[in-house]
C-alpha cells in the first residue's frame, strides 16, 4: 500500500469529557450556593 | 453566533451575578482544550473525567465565593487548577499504587498469609492436648521440673531454689523426664507433629 505523504498532520480526535460529567458540573453549580456568615463561608447544596 | 463574541471575563462576571448559562458557555468553549490537556497527562478517560469534574468544582466554588480576581486569564487559571489536580493524582498514586492482576502474575505469589489456618490450629491444639496427657504420666518430681522449665519458663537455678534441690538434681530430673517422654512416644507410635 502506498505511503501517505500528507502535508497536513493527521487530525487528533477531539477529546471531550462525557456529557454526564458536564451535566453533573452544571447541576452542581445550580444547586450550590455560598453563604457568608461573619468571617466564615458556608457551602450550601440544595436538594 | 452571539456566544462567540462574549469574552470570558464578561461570562465570568455574568455567572458570578447568577447567570448559570454563562458557565455552560464557558465549559462548552474550553472543555476540549482542558480535557485534552488532562487526558494527555493521565491517559485514562475515567480518571480524566474525574479530574475535569474536580477542576470545575473548584472553579465554581471560587467564583461563587467571590474570591476570583478577573485579570482576563480565565483559561490559564482553570488550566493551572487542572494541572495541580493532576499532580495530586500522581502523588496519591505513588503512595498507594493500584495493582491489577493478570493471567500470568498474581499478587499472591508475593504476598502471603502466614497465619495458621484452621486445620493447623486444630492439629496444634490436639498435639498440645496429647502432650499434656503424656506429661501427666511422668513421675511427680520429673513432671514438676518439666512444667516449671517448659511452661513457666523458669531457669534451673530458680527451679532448684523452689524445689529445694541442687541444680544438678533439677537438670537430671529434666533429662529423665525427656527420656521417658521419648520412650512412651516411640513405644506407642504417637505422632506429635503438625
Amino acid at each position: 500500500m502506498a505511503k501517505i505523504y500528507s502535508k497536513q498532520p493527521l487530525a487528533a480526535p477531539k477529546m471531550l469529557p462525557k456529557k454526564e460529567t458536564v451535566n453533573l458540573i452544571l447541576n452542581y453549580s445550580k444547586a450550590m450556593s455560598m453563604v457568608k456568615v461573619g468571617k466564615m463561608t458556608f457551602e450550601c447544596i440544595a436538594n | 453566533m452571539a456566544n462567540v463574541l462574549i469574552p470570558d471575563a464578561v461570562l465570568v462576571k455574568n455567572y458570578v451575578g447568577g447567570d448559570e448559562n454563562a458557565l455552560a458557555t464557558l465549559i462548552n468553549r474550553h472543555q476540549s482544550k482542558i480535557y485534552g490537556f488532562i487526558y494527555s497527562k493521565i491517559s485514562d478517560r475515567d480518571v480524566s473525567d474525574d479530574i475535569f469534574q474536580d477542576t470545575f468544582i473548584k472553579v465554581i466554588k471560587t467564583l461563587k465565593s467571590n474570591a476570583y480576581n478577573e485579570e482576563g486569564k480565565f483559561l490559564p487559571w482553570v488550566m493551572r487548577i487542572a494541572h495541580n489536580l493532576i499532580v495530586d493524582h500522581f502523588r496519591r498514586n505513588k503512595k498507594m499504587p493500584m495493582f491489577r492482576e493478570t493471567e500470568e502474575f498474581s499478587i499472591f505469589s508475593i504476598m502471603s498469609d502466614n497465619s495458621p489456618n484452621i486445620e493447623s490450629q486444630i492439629i496444634t491444639a490436639q498435639v498440645e492436648s496429647d502432650l499434656q496427657k503424656l506429661i501427666d504420666e511422668l513421675p511427680d518430681d520429673q513432671k514438676e521440673v518439666l512444667i516449671m522449665r517448659m511452661y513457666q519458663d523458669l531457669s534451673f537455678k530458680e527451679i532448684s531454689e523452689l524445689t529445694g534441690v541442687s541444680i544438678n538434681t533439677a537438670l537430671g530430673r529434666m533429662r529423665y523426664a525427656l527420656m521417658n517422654l521419648r520412650k512412651v512416644i516411640e513405644k506407642h507410635n504417637i505422632i506429635l507433629t503438625n
